[in-house]
């Protein structure tokens, strides 16, 4: 169901992509659904803006003049455990749009609640760090580390916070019957977003944690 | 279109009369209405401040305006200027023509061109709310650290600043979305990407640059506001911050955006130049490729904005050469514009004359461009009125000028009726005239060494007679505005009613009535060449082989066979088509003015902030699960 169609065509084109269903588009000059590409638009415009944060990040490392420093705050397998939990999230999201193309509507809701779960795990974890290392001495005004850590990862777990969100919402739509295998693009295209967000906090995690370690 | 149209029994949703079919219209051409007409009031606004600021710089040790209320001057004058005049109005002939050129009957998000237009008008009203609220923004619309920390701008001023900019880059951001997907995916048959006008391609060009830059300033602004908002230490010097790093953050938008406002006016000019000079755009492939060279090459040259900071010989040599390349492109595409007038039949309607006078103050400002390009003269010229001149030159004798010329040429196809041309002579003569009086002896005033952004200057400096000579001119250049306006307002009720195609223009946006319905094509045009109208009344002539030979190149079909559906004296059937537009929706501007209340609540109270944030949701569930299909229209053809 397109915004401007053609009933009685003599030739396609000119067809407006909101809330298009299904997953080639026989109805696009390119044959590449619309939303979709909105979607990987968005994700090359998120790409800046977490490469601008993490630049930020890197520039001012090191250039902190009081502590706490990041190798002191910093528990890198509680935070390897949390990174396990969201990588995790992508493999169920890779289940939840598998059941849904099956027709799996069942597993499909399995699937996708495990999602958000994996990502609430994440996020808790999130605010478990944030509260120690408040703990520890380390807020947003302490110095240049905190003011830039908690901007970086903060701005990431937002992501993570309206993944969950959106997953949830899906998820109801399922249970009201508005969502169903046909929609299976809907969800594939919050599977985008979900997938980048994850591989953004693999990119965060190397740069952010691991180069303390050396 | 050569048959005539009827349109039986319009759906409900095309009834809706008065104030709230505009505010819930999802039409791409009323949201280009809006778009335009919003811009120009803020033109208004914007250019009444340059005259508080050319009044005051009339005579020396002027005290007319004070030092502080000079600063809110040029601060709001650049920023209304780039964000809420250049932006909007390349914005409202995206809207309006970007469909009509490609074929299409509206954007890919229909509802989410709406969301950009009432977001950009939140983001517009807020900063203006500043007036109202102890006083205008004070920090140059570049808002240099630490400047806008909080010790030194202690008021709400920045803020208004830096949150209309938040939410005018969300604006943007999603306009940008839309006509990406738009153009590459909604394009009619046949018309393959190297067969688009140019504009269509500029467009494209500009959406890929707004999409990549404007996440740059979101960052950096988001910076200051935890600076000013929760004392983080990002440009606070005591704790190690560094100030620079603003610079680079700003300007690694601030560059693109600079193209983000030319390419635009570019493509508007590469549009009217072949239909006024009765010839096909010269080289029409060098001239899409130079644009997107243009594109790429934006982004690495935002370090010559700083070459005064002191970055270190081998910065400096590299932002330098590269500013010197980024103009070979830029002068490929002059020569493409004067080749195309070159032994042409030229047409000198006003359009036409702007058009010209684009390529003219373009080639100045361009010529002033690579002046300080090279970091020695740049030292020099750097925050001088030598600066201001170059800028203006390209801002407005390039930017402003390209889309004057877009509103004489597509005014009839926009309203049915023509604008003036005995008016619009003046206009551009008056136009020209001042604006050099203006902004020409500002590169002597610059040179012999008067700052910029300095609200007086002393008598014994030698500067009053150039000062004087710019202020007069600012104040013809404000009369050729309003004799603007006066000719829009005139033409709307008087003007001569043009018919479909009143220029013999080339491409598909004259094959329909004017105004266009609002299904755009009752059906959809195939297309086979660059120039499909040409080709459909005079047949294809060589420059059609070549561009053949062009598509061939590129991997796609050549044409086979010539003209629209349309074609030809009458279609011999009648046939009943339902054409399903978009539902007007209440959604789009409830989430944009919610993400406007959402910003205002960070300056007025947190409570605002909340309420503007439910909205928010509000808007955004009630999108999502709102049908986007409306009733069909039914045409006969």
């Amino acid at each position: 169901m397109s915004d401007v169609t053609v009933l009685t065509p003599p030739a396609g084109g000119g067809v407006a992509a909101e809330h298009g269903h299904g997953g080639g588009d026989h109805e696009t000059a390119t044959g590449l659904n619309s939303r979709k590409m909105l979607m990987w638009a968005f994700l090359g415009s998120d790409c800046i803006f977490f490469g601008s944060l993490i630049a930020t990040y890197l520039v001012y490392r090191g250039k902190s003049i009081v502590g706490p420093y990041p190798h002191e705050v910093y528990d890198i397998p509680y935070t390897s455990v949390s990174s396990f939990v969201l990588l995790m999230s992508s493999l169920t999201m890779v289940l939840t749009l598998a059941a849904l193309r099956r027709g799996d509507l069942i597993r499909f809701r399995i699937w996708i609640v495990a999602t958000a779960l994996l990502g609430l795990v994440f996020l808790g974890g999130q605010a478990y760090e944030f509260t120690s290392f408040y703990n520890e001495g380390l807020w947003f005004q302490t110095n240049l580390f905190g003011s830039s850590f908690f901007t970086l990862t903060g701005f990431h777990g937002t992501h993570v916070f309206i993944g969950v969100i959106w997953l949830l919402s899906l998820f109801i739509s399922s249970i009201n019957g508005k969502l169903n295998h046909a929609d299976s693009l809907t969800v594939e295209i919050a599977g985008l977003y979900w997938h980048f967000v994850d591989v953004v906090w693999i990119v965060i995690f190397t740069l952010v944690y691991l180069l303390e370690v050396t | 279109m050569a048959t005539v149209v009827d349109v039986h029994a319009p759906p409900a949703t095309y009834r809706v009369p008065g104030w709230w079919s505009w505010l819930t219209t999802v039409d791409h051409k009323r949201i280009g209405i809006l778009y335009g007409t919003t811009a120009f009031i803020f033109f208004l606004i914007g250019g009444l401040e340059a005259l508080l600021i050319r009044i005051q710089l009339f005579v020396p040790n002027n005290t007319f305006l004070s030092a502080q209320a000079y600063n809110e001057m040029f601060t709001m004058h650049g920023t209304t200027m780039i964000f809420l005049v250049v932006m909007p109005m390349s914005a409202a002939f995206f809207n309006f023509m970007v469909p009509l050129l490609i074929g299409a009957r509206d954007v890919a998000f229909p509802r989410l061109n709406a969301f950009s237009y009432w977001t950009f008008l939140s983001g517009g009203v807020l900063l203006h709310l500043s007036f109202l609220s102890g006083g205008a923004p004070e920090v140059g619309w570049f808002g240099y650290a630490p400047l806008t920390s909080p010790q030194y701008t202690p008021g709400h001023s920045t803020d208004f600043w830096m949150l209309s900019l938040q939410v005018l880059g969300v604006a943007s951001l999603a306009a940008a979305f839309n006509f990406l997907v738009t153009i590459i995916n909604l394009r009619a048959p046949g018309m393959t990407m190297m067969r688009m006008p140019v504009f269509a391609w500029m467009t494209l060009v500009t959406s890929f640059l707004m999409v990549l830059a404007f996440p740059a300033i979101t960052v950096g602004l988001i910076l200051v506001m935890f600076d000013r908002y929760m004392h983080a230490n990002f440009f606070n010097v005591a704790q190690g911050g560094d100030p620079i790093l603003w610079q680079h953050l700003f300007w690694v938008f601030g560059h693109p955006e600079v193209y983000i406002l030319i390419l635009p006016a570019m493509g508007i000019v590469s549009e009217v130049l072949p239909t006024f000079s009765r010839k096909p755009l010269f080289g029409y492939p060098v001239v899409v490729f130079s644009g997107i060279a243009i594109g790429v090459m934006s982004f690495g040259v935002w370090a010559h904005h700083m070459f005064s900071t002191g970055m270190g010989p081998v910065a400096d040599a590299v932002f330098a050469i590269n500013t010197m390349l980024i103009a070979v492109p830029t002068g490929v595409k002059i020569f493409n514009w004067i080749a195309t007038m070159w032994g042409g039949s030229l047409n000198l309607k006003t359009a036409m004359l702007f058009a010209i006078g684009f390529i003219a103050m373009f080639i100045i400002g361009g010529l002033s461009g690579v002046m300080h390009s090279s970091p020695p003269a740049d030292l020099q010229q750097t925050d001088t009125y030598f600066i201001v001149a170059h800028f203006h030159y390209v801002l407005f004798g390039g930017a402003i000028m390209g889309l004057t010329a877009g509103a004489y040429y597509w005014f009839p196809k926009i309203t049915g009726r023509f604008l003036s041309e005995k008016l619009g002579k003046w206009h551009f003569w008056l136009t020209l005239i001042a604006f050099n009086l203006t902004f020409f002896p500002m590169h002597f005033t610059g040179l012999l060494g008067m700052p910029r952004r300095t609200y007086t200057y002393g008598d014994y400096l030698n500067l009053t007679l150039l000062n004087q000579l710019s202020t007069i001119g600012a104040l013809l250049l404000g009369l050729s505005v309003l004799l603007f306006a006066w000719n829009i307002l005139w033409s709307l009720k008087y003007g001569e009613p043009a018919g479909d195609n009143p220029w013999d223009g080339a491409t598909l946006e004259w094959a329909i009535p004017s105004p266009p319905p609002p299904y755009n094509f009752a059906v959809v045009p195939t297309v086979h060449s660059s120039l499909p109208l040409w080709d459909q009344k005079y047949g294809m002539p060589e420059h059609a082989q070549s561009h053949r030979l062009g598509d061939e190149l590129l991997g796609t079909s050549p044409a086979s066979e010539l003209g629209l559906p349309e074609a030809g004296p009458a279609v011999a059937q009648r046939r009943r088509l339902e054409i399903h537009m978009p539902r007007p929706s209440i959604f789009p501007p409830l989430t944009g003015f919610g993400l406007g209340l959402m910003a205002a609540g960070l300056i007025y109270s947190p409570i605002i902030s909340v309420v503007g944030l439910l909205w928010l949701f509000m808007g955004i569930y009630g999108w999502c699960y709102e049908p986007a299909a409306g009733e069909p229209a039914v045409v006969e053809l």
